[in-house]
């Protein structure tokens, strides 16, 4: 009877056929760690925001006359809405602290190299696309650093010569930022970008599965057809679609149950931090939701010092340390671009950091710390101190890329083993 | 079914001018999705010019109206802040106001019509904060200069009569919004119709 549907099923849509090929039946590398885990978390918290998030559009009214008192409505009067609301703008913050992991992971073991720079690049525009979806969502409050931080970010578009101003006029839809804007900053956070999110991360997955899963060996697992002996191979049953192109060497293990369950067990600590925050310190000092934020919008006052959210300030430290508008945005752009372009700036064979030389492992270490440096002086105020040191900072930064650049085409490297392990 | 050759001239040509005929549709279907973001006849309305009365600004006051939902500073500059014009312009980006930020009629050293009325957008050139008016406290910013605008954001600095100093973010001096006297006490914010 049940085998009776699944045949009637996968007759008309081959629902077993891509379970097999995707999750019961992908050749994962068995020795995939702890750095392996964001991008399954990523997608659950993708998830999460959406189903917050649709949850939320049943009380929040779109409007600038309503909108703040609809959130204030929402935590105090909805049952439930405050733990909606804080599931979603502490999974907003959790989003791009994974991604930011997922990222580093792959700069780590270098994932973005041939075959993955497509894989790379879809990655990449998520990024894009989530900055824009977590800015669009920061304007919906219609508080003080609501609307200040979109004035600040709208105002970077009139650094462009000639058509800059109309430009701003037309993002904005007014002289200023108005209901107008709101309201289409809503379609495009609820409708638009979710939409081409989900998009770009089903690309990713697809081109994934198609280059195949790195790990933090950096070493193949499939092997030209006919190249391996019959007991190197692996005795898991792997998908025909991986086995008829190649030779899966024995170092894999079925993505599900075995990653998978990794992940779960990732998952649940990842879901006891985030309970902490939704529950103990939902605004995290600050940092996931700002202060003057509490206080409605007021386009005749300007907050003392206006800070984006912490997942921007890298790239706002960059923009403030050029004393040029038109320079700083473009060296702002630049630094996001640079990321975009590491398939090509990195010019080595040998993808993980543990063959590649001391000079490698020194100038991702010193590209972290200043990742993180510039995000903690984004938070800061333009001091003359802090000015400088996001100078350096910023030079460091680029710095990351330029020597990588050099020093990567006749890097000595550390002979690669021929298998993931014995 | 006809088994005529297949004629490739034809049919390139077939597919290039359906190609290019659906490319100018798509391009006019887009048009009210693009232009549908311009401000709307509402906001447009909402623009309009607005009418000060300085008869009771103090010298070295301030006073702040709303035109098209920006802040419009009107200072009633005293003779010292009008004197001391002259004396940093060495530290300007633009003393002689030359960048386009403001009428034609307040391209003068003290950016106004009347030396002692100041009008300006009180929106800092750099990423549109609103600078703070520090009428006697901003020789903490620049040595020497007793009084001017400070913008908290980005640490941008300008002069009585909106110039910006240099080595800060903003680019430009502040923007001069077209205004004109109705009378003695009266400024039309917005308008400047019929004015010199």
């Amino acid at each position: 009877m049940w085998k009776n549907l699944l045949d009637w099923i996968e007759y008309r849509i081959p629902m077993m056929r891509v379970a097999n090929m995707h999750a019961l039946q992908y050749p994962a590398p068995k020795n995939m760690n702890f750095w392996y885990v964001f991008g399954f978390i990523a997608t659950v918290v993708l998830v999460n925001q959406i189903v917050t998030g649709i949850w939320l559009t049943m009380n929040y009214v779109p409007s600038a006359e309503g909108a703040f008192a609809s959130v204030e409505y929402i935590m105090r009067d909805v049952d439930y809405g405050w733990i909606l609301r804080y599931m979603h703008s502490t999974g907003a913050s959790a989003f791009f602290v994974v991604v930011y992991l997922h990222m580093f992971r792959g700069m780590m073991y270098g994932s973005y190299q041939k075959p993955r720079e497509l894989l790379w690049l879809f990655g990449m525009f998520i990024y894009l696309a989530l900055m824009a979806e977590a800015f669009m969502g920061y304007l919906l409050p219609w508080g003080q650093m609501s609307y200040w931080g979109a004035q600040v970010i709208i105002s970077l578009f009139g650094a462009i010569p000639v058509i800059g101003d109309d430009l701003t006029l037309w993002i904005r839809g007014d002289y200023v930022i108005s209901g107008a804007t709101l309201n289409r900053f809503f379609a495009l956070h609820v409708i638009a970008l979710p939409l081409v999110i989900v998009i770009l991360v089903f690309l990713h997955i697809v081109a994934l599965h198609e280059v195949g899963s790195n790990n933090p060996q950096g070493i193949n697992i499939k092997h030209p057809k006919g190249s391996l002996k019959e007991e190197e191979k692996t005795k898991y049953q792997i998908h025909e679609y991986y086995t008829d192109k190649y030779d899966i060497i024995d170092d894999v293990v079925p993505f599900f149950p075995h990653i998978v369950l990794k992940d779960l067990v990732a998952f649940t600590v990842f879901c006891a931090a985030c309970a902490y925050v939704i529950f103990f310190n939902p605004e995290m000092g600050g940092l996931f939701i700002e202060p003057p934020n509490f206080e409605p919008a007021n386009p005749l006052k300007t907050p003392e010092h206006i800070a984006p959210v912490w997942y921007f300030t890298p790239f706002y430290a960059i923009l403030r340390a050029v004393p040029d508008k038109l320079l700083g945005v473009i060296a702002m752009f630049g630094a996001i671009a640079m990321l975009a372009a590491l398939p090509w700036v990195d010019r080595c064979k040998v993808r993980s950091i543990k063959y590649r030389s001391g000079l490698h492992k020194l100038n991702l270490t010193v590209f972290a710390i200043v990742f993180v440096l510039l995000g903690w002086l984004g938070l800061k105020p333009a001091t003359p101190t802090f000015t400088l040191m996001s100078q350096i900072s910023t030079l460091l930064y680029f710095g990351f890329f330029g020597f990588l650049w050099l020093y990567s085409k006749n890097e000595k490297t550390k002979p690669l083993p021929a298998r993931i392990s014995k | 079914m006809s088994n005529a050759p297949v004629d490739n001239g034809r049919r390139r040509f077939l597919t290039v001018a359906t190609s290019v005929v659906g490319g100018v549709g798509a391009v006019g279907a887009a048009v009210p999705f693009i232009a549908s973001w311009n401000p709307s006849a509402k906001a447009k309305a909402a623009g309009a010019p607005v009418e000060v009365n300085v008869s009771k600004l103090q010298p070295g006051q301030m006073l702040r109206v709303e035109w098209r939902g920006k802040p419009v500073w009107v200072v009633k500059r005293t003779d010292e802040m009008l004197a001391q014009l002259a004396k940093h312009e060495g530290q300007l980006r633009d003393a002689a106001s030359e960048n386009e930020q403001q009428p034609q009629y307040a391209t003068n050293q003290h950016r106004s019509i009347k030396p002692e009325y100041f009008v300006a957008v009180g929106i800092c050139t750099h990423l549109g904060c609103s600078p703070q008016y520090l009428a006697d406290s901003f020789s903490a910013q620049v040595e020497g200069v007793p009084s001017g605008f400070f913008c908290p954001c980005h640490g941008s600095k300008f002069d009585m009569a909106g110039r910006v100093f240099q080595s800060v973010p903003a680019p430009l001096n502040l923007v001069i919004p077209p205004h004109k006297y109705l009378d003695e006490n009266t400024i039309l914010v917005g308008d400047d119709s019929g004015a010199a």
